[in-house]
């Protein structure tokens, strides 16, 4: 049985890590609001990329001198995996999860002889995956500076990717985020972004692709739109992420906070027991005390 | 009263524009064109410069944008800008950036059809910022 003091300060230390967590549970839930809103305010320029992209690629594919970004390397020997994670741990399984699905993803590719290169963005995705696959990681990039997250941001990330492709590092690129669906429900996601996936064609309202005129070339316009949709792809996996990484934070901030209210109330409760036998102990010790007189 | 029709223009970050206009002035690569209710569907690349809206009812408006394309119909117009932002909210140090940035950029490429691309965006940018910076 500990002393009482030593309960004491148990329940003073439990209290303030509870503070804490609770604290940290706060500010997650309205980094989560600002998250969110950016998320959605990104939403509209990725549909109409998409729509835009979906009437502008449909004839192109399957031509021969369709872009590589769009048709792909025509091997599919080495993936890039472009790993997003956060910078901050303390967010339950987010970090771990999103790593999982990207181990499972490479082992199997390597499991068919494929080669694997990894690209980590985020600082824990690195840290979980750097012991098994030190040699493939080709670069780790930190957003830890980042207060904002901007397009410009994606945009440097989605350059590196063009760069590594062009240089022919490798022909088939994945990137590996959390999809936000709800506060308690974050998925693990894999989107492949090179060869880019072209979403099906829907007749645009007021007439189809084939009457557009287009003002510089289709392939021109199509050269210029790709590697932007590659950064776009990029920035809505990270404001995704962004947001499922504060979603988990506070799951798992508000989860820590009633656990360490429930250990409080045992350890108030073993502090009273004692301290209750204590006193009948002295009680015991004075009575006997007084019959032996 | 001219006709009207729907306008969005779009940046990564956010919706920045969405209603009824009269006529948008948009720069695109090949020259400034005016597009107005029932164009015909073009879609354009476009370069860095100042886009006039007009809406239906109202006061013009006018938003610096860098690079980006627009998807004109008969019934709308969208204009998704790499990036954009409202003139009056402009910000003189943002374009010296840029424009030393695309000064770097030439700089740095050897190779005479990059230099042309680069040189052909510092000069694009540098018109901008004649436009833009005195007012």
């Amino acid at each position: 049985m500990p002393s009482l003091k030593a309960l004491r300060n148990r329940i003073a230390s439990v209290k303030a890590t509870q503070k804490i967590t609770k604290a940290m549970q706060m500010v997650a839930a309205s980094k989560l609001r600002r998250a969110q809103a950016a998320a959605e305010a990104a939403r509209p320029y990725a549909a109409r990329m998409n729509a835009v992209l979906a009437n502008l690629a449909g004839p192109m594919q399957g031509k021969d001198d369709a872009p590589p970004l769009l048709a792909g390397t025509g091997r599919d020997q080495t993936h890039l995996l472009v790993v997003c994670t956060a910078e901050r741990g303390l967010c339950g399984a987010f970090n771990s999860s999103i790593a999982r699905l990207a181990r499972d993803h490479a082992a199997k590719l390597m499991a068919e002889g494929k080669d694997v290169k990894i690209l980590c963005v985020g600082k824990k995705g690195y840290d979980a995956l750097r012991r098994i696959y030190a040699k493939q990681i080709l670069e780790v990039v930190d957003l830890r500076a980042v207060k904002r997250l901007a397009f410009s941001d994606a945009d440097a990330i989605g350059a590196k990717v063009r760069a590594l492709f062009e240089e022919g590092q490798f022909d088939v690129a994945t990137v590996f985020y959390s999809e936000f669906r709800s506060v308690i429900s974050q998925v693990p996601t894999a989107l492949q972004l090179i060869p880019a996936q072209i979403p099906e064609a829907d007749e645009a309202p007021g007439g189809g692709a084939g009457i557009y005129e287009y003002e510089a070339d289709e392939e021109s316009i199509l050269a210029d739109l790709l590697p932007r949709n590659l950064s776009v792809q990029i920035f809505r996996a990270l404001l995704e992420n962004a947001a499922s990484e504060m979603g988990a934070k506070m799951t798992a901030m508000d989860s820590a906070t009633r656990n360490a209210g429930d250990m409080i109330n045992k350890l108030t409760l073993n502090y009273n027991r004692s301290r209750q036998a204590q006193i009948t102990k002295e009680l015991i010790e004075i009575i006997s005390g007084a019959e032996a007189l | 009263m001219a006709e009207s029709f729907q306008f969005e223009l779009v940046s990564p970050e956010r919706l920045l524009v969405s209603e009824k206009v009269e006529s948008v002035v948009i720069p695109g690569s090949e020259g400034e064109m005016t597009v107005m209710a029932n164009h015909a569907p073009v879609m354009t690349t476009i370069k860095p410069g100042v886009v006039t809206v007009k809406p239906a009812s109202g006061a013009e408006e006018r938003y610096v944008v860098f690079g980006g394309f627009a998807d004109i119909l008969p019934t709308g117009c969208t204009l998704l800008a790499e990036s954009a932002v409202s003139v009056k909210d402009f910000d003189r140090a943002d374009i010296a950036r840029r424009i030393e940035a695309a000064k770097a950029e030439l700089a740095a490429h050897t190779d005479h059809g990059a230099r042309t691309k680069a040189e052909e965006f510092l000069h694009q940018l540098t018109t901008l910022e004649g436009i833009v910076v005195p007012a």
